[in-house]
């Protein structure tokens, strides 16, 4: 059942997040002002804007912290607003803010994190991503004893966890020396591709990083999410309401995660993305096909609307 | 089942947690202690008898230290931006306010276990009876089921922390004034049998507002 | 004018009209209460503003918990306007009802204030809508102020038979200085007076709500219009 509707096309016909006149005002400022935006399931987008556009709203309105003042959220064919609990399980996030526990270790903050989303075989995963994320010499360690680094490649594990379908992250570069935004973009790059080497490959210079960890954490983490959510499938847990729905793409398995960045940096966003938009004032300014762009092509355009990037 | 089982993943974290750094539990039983002693002061020349002012002294000592408990408790997990890490999970906004709930009560009863004979040696009382471990159980209970909700309100207000005092002690008057009813009773020698009043008012006060909390939470919640 | 305001101008004349008959009514018209000295006579006639004032004060903060509820359940603005609209009016009525009271206990008991379960539980009720006022003006986002008012709204009002309850046992186990309800037994033809003007003050309630939901509605306009022009 799960391999047919894998590669049936009807499925990829339904975005994976819809987004249809998103409005979001605190009291009379508007943060958001009539957003529509379709993102398809695999696709990476990047959402590039100035301080105070409303891009931190829009991803707090989708990761289901925030309630949108008017508008319609679909993540994988489902209404946010009422399909939030179900939803949750497959949405991955990684922010500015850590979200972590300062006085536990690595390894209680993923397991607890594991426990809440009912991660099938905890154990091994947790060790596996420690091990991806590099921290595994350290994992007994309290989180308040991590650098900035090491909390965002922590997060980074925590967010990918539960193996979500769909990916966000909210510039998670911030307060990152260069050396070590550098890192942590390319294990971003290495942990969010999914499908095989061949289709880093096609990316050309943006699978970057070591193709080999890629690969291997493409492939693992592939086979893990084939299984995970096959258990999830049987686990007859009758919460979640999309998830018995063959018709939902979000509880069907994706070839690759669908992932929405916000960023500041031009390049490393480019490097990444399969479209990119600009937010300006509440509203998408601009959007384009970023395939084959280099930064070069974008840069006037960029610096038009955000100014002075990086 | 789910449900109950975040709750409990979300106490025994807070508690690991405190255990580490004993931030809240310190400052809790710290508070108390000295506003026992305080209170020693600030009546014994006036009172023949240490044992009429007790009751309210206990209940006191215990409101403020609760008070301070449910604030770190919020506070904490509001600065480090955590509660958002806690939100994003497919979890029962309900299951949270038990989790937290719970994990308050339990700091609560802990600086109580220890206040308590420290009380009974300065006033050379006693207290460490059942019936007595009962009333403050259920005084416990109502003070953490109505403190949770409103120190989630609070932290989010402008004057923070300040606004739990505010909001919290007019709505738990119910629960002190039958707490030092049923402790000064109890101190005075009367039957168990004869609060039997004031233990239902405690119970139908907690049973109440656990079920409103239950219901509203998920609003506080949301941003 | 529109309907509504046709409406709330009428409304509002015959309750001013209502208001100055309750006056005639309560100081003139009703016959004096039995028993009393002469000092009290013309005290007790307070009773006729004191008692609904007081009634209202709970029916306000009443209303106010039916529009939180309504709010949380439909999330539309106006049911928080109408709750912050009654919160307001019914704390004015608190107060009004404390005002008066302490006006007649004076000559009646020789004493501003006292410790009685009613009084003791009203002093409550003030503290619970002050607070909800403060908790309001402590927050900046409108959904969210909205949002705790209407929960914390809950909770107080739930609040006060329970707190009434206690505060009642708390008092007989002591001695009771004043009985409160002496001078309450109104003979059938003060009746008459007393429900006439607990209609008047009612409907006097009904307006001022509708007029002060409308200020509510009216002030929300402005800011949205100075948010637009960048102020």
């Amino acid at each position: 059942m799960n391999a047919e509707t894998q590669s049936s096309p009807g499925v990829n016909d339904t975005p994976m997040i819809e987004l249809r006149r998103l409005t979001k005002a605190f009291g009379s400022k508007y943060a958001l002002r009539g957003v529509d935006l379709r993102v398809m399931p695999g696709e990476s987008l990047v959402i590039f804007g100035p301080n105070g556009a409303g891009k931190t709203t829009l991803i707090r309105i989708l990761s289901s912290l925030s309630r949108p003042s008017s508008g319609t959220v679909h993540i994988g064919g489902l209404n946010l607003a009422t399909h939030a609990d179900g939803i949750r399980r497959y949405l991955g996030v990684v922010s500015h803010a850590p979200l972590l526990y300062d006085s536990l270790t690595a390894e209680e903050n993923l397991r607890f994190f594991a426990g809440l989303y009912s991660v099938p075989n905890a154990e091994p995963r947790i060790a596996a991503m420690l091990e991806q994320v590099g921290l595994t010499s350290r994992r007994h360690d309290l989180v308040r004893t991590y650098s900035r680094g090491m909390v965002q490649r922590l997060a980074i594990a925590r967010a990918l966890l539960h193996d979500p379908a769909v990916l966000l992250l909210d510039e998670p570069d911030t307060g990152l020396d260069p050396q070590a935004a550098e890192m942590l973009h390319g294990l971003l790059v290495a942990l969010s591709a999914g499908g095989g080497a061949e289709e880093q490959g096609s990316k050309g210079a943006k699978g970057q990083r070591s193709s080999e960890a890629g690969e291997q954490g493409s492939g693992g983490a592939e086979e893990r999410r084939s299984k995970g959510a096959e258990e999830q499938w049987s686990s007859g847990d009758g919460t979640q309401h999309g998830t018995r729905n063959t018709q939902h793409a979000i509880s069907t398995i994706q070839p690759r995660r669908t992932i929405v960045t916000v960023t500041h940096s031009l390049e490393r966003g480019l490097a990444i993305a399969d479209r990119v938009v600009i937010l300006a004032g509440g509203r998408i300014a601009y959007e384009a096909d970023a395939r084959g762009m280099t930064a070069a092509d974008f840069r006037p355009l960029y610096d038009q609307y955000v100014g002075g990037g990086r | 089942m789910r449900f109950w089982r975040a709750a409990a993943a979300i106490i025994w974290k807070d508690i690991r947690a405190e255990l580490r750094t004993k931030d809240i539990f310190s400052s809790m039983f710290v508070f108390a202690l000295l506003s026992v002693i305080v209170f020693n002061f600030a009546f014994e020349l006036r009172v023949p008898s240490m044992t009429m002012v007790a009751p309210g002294i206990i209940w006191v000592a215990i409101s403020f230290a609760g008070i301070l408990g449910l604030n770190r408790a919020f506070v904490i997990e509001q600065d480090k931006g955590s509660l958002a890490g806690l939100l994003l999970a497919p979890v029962d906004r309900a299951a949270i306010y038990f989790g937290k709930m719970l994990g308050n009560l339990i700091f609560i009863l802990v600086v109580e276990a220890i206040l308590l004979p420290l009380v009974m040696i300065f006033f050379n009382l006693s207290l460490f009876t059942w019936p007595h471990l009962l009333v403050l159980f259920l005084g416990s209970f109502g003070f953490a089921a109505v403190g949770t909700i409103f120190s989630a309100i609070a932290v989010n207000t402008r004057a923070r922390e300040v606004m739990l005092p505010i909001l919290l002690f007019p709505v738990l008057l119910p629960v002190l004034i039958a707490g030092v009813k049923m402790t000064g009773a109890l101190l005075d020698g009367d039957a168990f049998s004869t609060l039997g009043n004031w233990l239902q008012l405690m119970v139908l006060y907690d049973a109440v507002f656990t079920v409103v909390a239950y219901l509203t939470f998920g609003f506080v919640m949301e941003e | 004018m529109t309907r509504s305001d046709r409406t709330l101008t009428v409304l509002t004349v015959i309750s001013a009209l209502g208001i100055f008959a309750a006056v005639l009514m309560a100081l003139l018209v009703a016959p004096d209460a039995a028993g009393l000295t002469v000092d009290n006579t013309f005290a007790q006639r307070i009773i006729y503003f004191h008692v609904p004032s007081a009634w209202l004060s709970m029916l306000a903060f009443g209303v106010t918990m039916i529009a939180s509820i309504a709010y949380l359940v439909k999330s539309q603005r106006r049911w928080d306007s109408v709750a912050l609209s009654s919160a307001e009016i019914g704390l004015v009525f608190t107060i009004a009802a404390m005002a008066s009271g302490s006006i007649w206990a004076k000559p009646a008991w020789n004493t501003w204030w006292t410790w009685d379960p009613r009084l003791t539980t009203y002093t409550i009720l003030f503290l619970l809508y002050v607070a909800y006022f403060m908790l309001r003006s402590a927050m900046e986002d409108p959904a969210r102020r909205a949002r705790f008012a209407a929960v914390y709204g809950i909770f107080a009002f739930i609040s006060v038979p329970i707190t009434f309850m206690s505060i009642r046992w708390w008092r007989t186990i002591h001695p009771v200085l004043i009985d409160v309800t002496q001078g309450f037994g109104l003979s059938p033809s003060m009746m008459a007076s007393f429900f006439f003007c607990l209609a008047a003050f009612t409907l006097f309630y009904v307006v001022l709500l509708m007029h002060r939901y409308r200020l509510e509605l009216l002030r929300e306009q402005v800011e949205a219009l100075k948010e637009e022009a960048g102020y």
